[in-house]
């Protein structure tokens, strides 16, 4: 079938270091239908960021196929990558990575700065995405001024600002504690079931997968089990 | 505009250095400004234009004396209508503070000289005081002489008759400029040549230089070489220009100017260089992970080239304008305070294009390399810290 959102066929990578190929991903295949809610698990090194960089056009597979939308971008230049993660692409990263001296709305409001839109609809558009994921009443605080839990949902309001057709998570929880980490995956399950957002999420932390739709096992580099979790 | 938002924030992300590099550049400019100001002043070439006096000089130096009997030779030149002459008399008066004095033909100054303002009365009584000074308003105001004083004045240069390095002149009159310009300059002292010439030990037949006023104003580079050629290959070889350009040829005297601004310049821009070039560095070297957030956000190579290379430009115009801001208006200060010097010296339109040129090519050579570093950022390893 290819109604799938995101349609992975074979693809593997590899790393060249000195003389030394690394090979990190063995021939992966996986379907990701528009909608669903996927956690990719595994153990260090099993190549979970590597797929989920692979799946955001952050970087390139050394073989096989990537479609996403309907867009073929494994075949993509690096200029053409860097568009099209604007117009599909919302990422959400362990540590939030967000830019220490712009307050929580003007983080939101980067991805906007490469639209034709205009300053008063960025910034009308940046405090809707912050009042989804609660924090309207903290838009002009820097990020030294949230908490750990703050600051990720403003990452996670900035990767939904323009829309994007999919989010992509590595471990958006592997740095708060086990209450805070709930109330982010719950935002995740919400975006998901309630505005429709199709997510990827890399994690080490078995609760976490249960948020998810499903839950998709990783070791060295190939997949073990497609396993339905619980909606 | 939402760009230029996030550059400006960027600049101040961390804001101690942030200030310290641009105190630093607004001295390099500040410095850029006044020296390249007087460079421009003094590396201007001849300047005949509007020119109302010539001022005859010996070819060797101005400090050079020229005898007086050549007066009656240049007067005899087609086109000079007066001559005047000043010896410079190298006065002082308290511990050792320099008056600018000079021993001159009454007459021939009044002529000469139309913007010295005086009473007639006072005119004559220095043409028939043998002892007779002249006071410009300035220095009268300052060391408080009025006519009617005895004026004791010791030359560092000229000896009496009787070995005594003091003289002493009735002061006669008080001359004012013509216009505020002028009156700015009464700073000069004139006493009686024809006293001076007899009483001083040496130096009798000294006219010192020769002041010339024109017929005609606009044949004033013509007659500069006539009189020039009359004295070519005679002991006392001259060397005539405008007033103007004697007066900066004074300054010039002390060295290349040209040259030692340019050495200046170039210790100061390097410094600035490596100042400037390591705040850069820092700034990209420890936003590494930041500029790969940007890249996964969508924002081109381009894109994040454009941004570190705008941030230094920031940087330099910023320091630039606030530092030749700060010459100009230091500029203005100079030449209200020692116009006969600097009046003519200012920050015009060429050293602000020179100073804003300088500031984009300190900005591409302190921008350019971290810039094309943030560029070419791998996304993946530097969100890995590799
Ligand atoms: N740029 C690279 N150059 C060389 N080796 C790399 C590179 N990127 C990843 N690797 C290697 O690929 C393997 C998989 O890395 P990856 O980051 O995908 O693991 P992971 O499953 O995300 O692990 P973790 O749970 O620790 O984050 C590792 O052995 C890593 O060292
Ligand atoms: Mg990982």
């Amino acid at each position: 079938m290819s109604t799938a959102l995101v349609e992975i066929r074979n693809v593997t990578k590899h790393y060249v270091r000195g003389k030394q190929k690394v090979e990190v991903l063995h021939g992966i295949s996986i379907d990701i239908p528009k909608g669903d809610f996927v956690a990719l698990m595994g153990p260090s090194g099993s190549g979970k960021t590597t797929l989920l960089n692979l799946i955001g056009g952050l970087d390139q597979p050394s073989g096989g196929e990537i479609v996403v939308d309907g867009e073929r971008i494994d075949r993509m230049s690096g200029g053409q990558l860097s568009d099209w993660r604007a117009r599909h692409v919302g990422f959400v990263f362990q540590f939030y990575n967000l830019l220490p001296v712009l307050t929580a709305e003007r983080n939101v409001e980067l991805p906007l700065l490469l639209t034709k839109m205009g300053a008063a609809e960025r910034l009308k558009r940046a405090n809707i995405a912050l009042e989804i994921v609660g924090l309207k009443d903290r838009a002009r605080h820097k990020p030294k001024e949230l908490s750990g839990g703050q600051e990720q949902r403003v990452a996670i309001a900035r990767a939904l600002v323009s829309d994007p057709t999919l989010l992509v998570c590595d471990e958006p929880t592997g740095d708060l504690d086990r209450k805070t980490a709930d109330e982010i995956l719950t935002l995740l399950q919400r975006l998901n079931s309630e505005y429709g957002k199709t997510i990827v999420m890399v994690t080490h932390d078995p609760k976490a997968a249960e948020y998810a739709r499903r839950t998709l096992h990783l070791d060295k580099g190939t997949l073990l089990a497609d396993s339905a979790a619980a909606a | 505009m939402g760009s230029l938002r996030f550059v400006w924030a960027s600049l101040w992300r961390k804001k101690t250095r942030a200030l310290l590099t641009i105190l630093s550049l607004i001295c390099a400019f500040l410095l850029f400004g006044l020296l390249q100001a007087l460079a421009v002043f003094f590396t201007a070439g001849a300047d005949f234009v509007g020119a109302s006096r010539l001022i005859v000089q010996s070819r060797v130096s101005f400090t050079d004396s020229l005898p007086l009997r050549l007066l009656p030779e240049i007067e005899s030149v087609p086109g000079v209508k007066a001559v005047s002459h000043d010896q410079w008399f190298g006065g002082v008066v308290g511990e050792n503070t320099p008056v600018f004095t000079f021993a001159t033909d009454p007459a021939r100054l009044r002529v000469a000289y139309p913007e010295w303002v005086m009473g007639d009365a006072e005119w004559r009584a220095f043409e028939q005081t043998r002892t007779g000074a002249i006071v410009g308003r300035v220095v009268a105001d300052q060391r408080g002489w009025k006519v009617g004083d005895k004026l004791p004045l010791r030359s560092n240069i000229f000896p009496q008759k009787d070995g005594s390095m003091t003289w002493e002149f009735d002061v006669v009159g008080i001359y004012d400029g013509l216009d505020a310009s002028w009156q700015s300059q009464t700073q000069s002292v004139y006493v009686n040549h024809a006293y001076f010439s007899e009483a001083s030990q040496f130096g009798g037949g000294l006219a010192g230089i020769f002041a010339v006023v024109l017929e005609d104003v606009n044949r004033a580079d013509e007659v500069a070489r006539a009189i020039d050629a009359r004295f070519l290959n005679s002991p006392y070889e001259t060397k005539t220009q405008s007033e103007k350009d004697f007066n900066k040829g004074f300054f010039a005297q002390i060295g290349d100017i040209g040259l030692i601004v340019s050495l200046i310049l170039v210790a100061v821009f390097f410094t600035i260089l490596t100042l400037t070039g390591n705040t850069m560095a820092q700034a990209v070297r420890e936003r590494i992970p930041e500029l790969a957030v940007l890249k996964t956000l969508g924002f081109s190579d381009t894109r994040v080239t454009v941004l570190v290379l705008g941030e230094a430009l920031l940087l330099c115009l910023i320091g630039g304008f606030a530092g030749m801001a700060l010459a100009s208006v230091m500029i203005g200060g100079l030449a209200q305070a020692a116009p006969q010097f600097f009046g003519a010296v200012r920050a015009d339109a060429t050293v602000w294009l020179q100073a804003v040129a300088a500031m984009l090519v300190l900005a591409l050579a302190v921008g350019l390399p971290p810039a094309l570093r943030a560029g070419r950022l791998r996304i993946v390893d530097a969100l890995a810290g590799r």
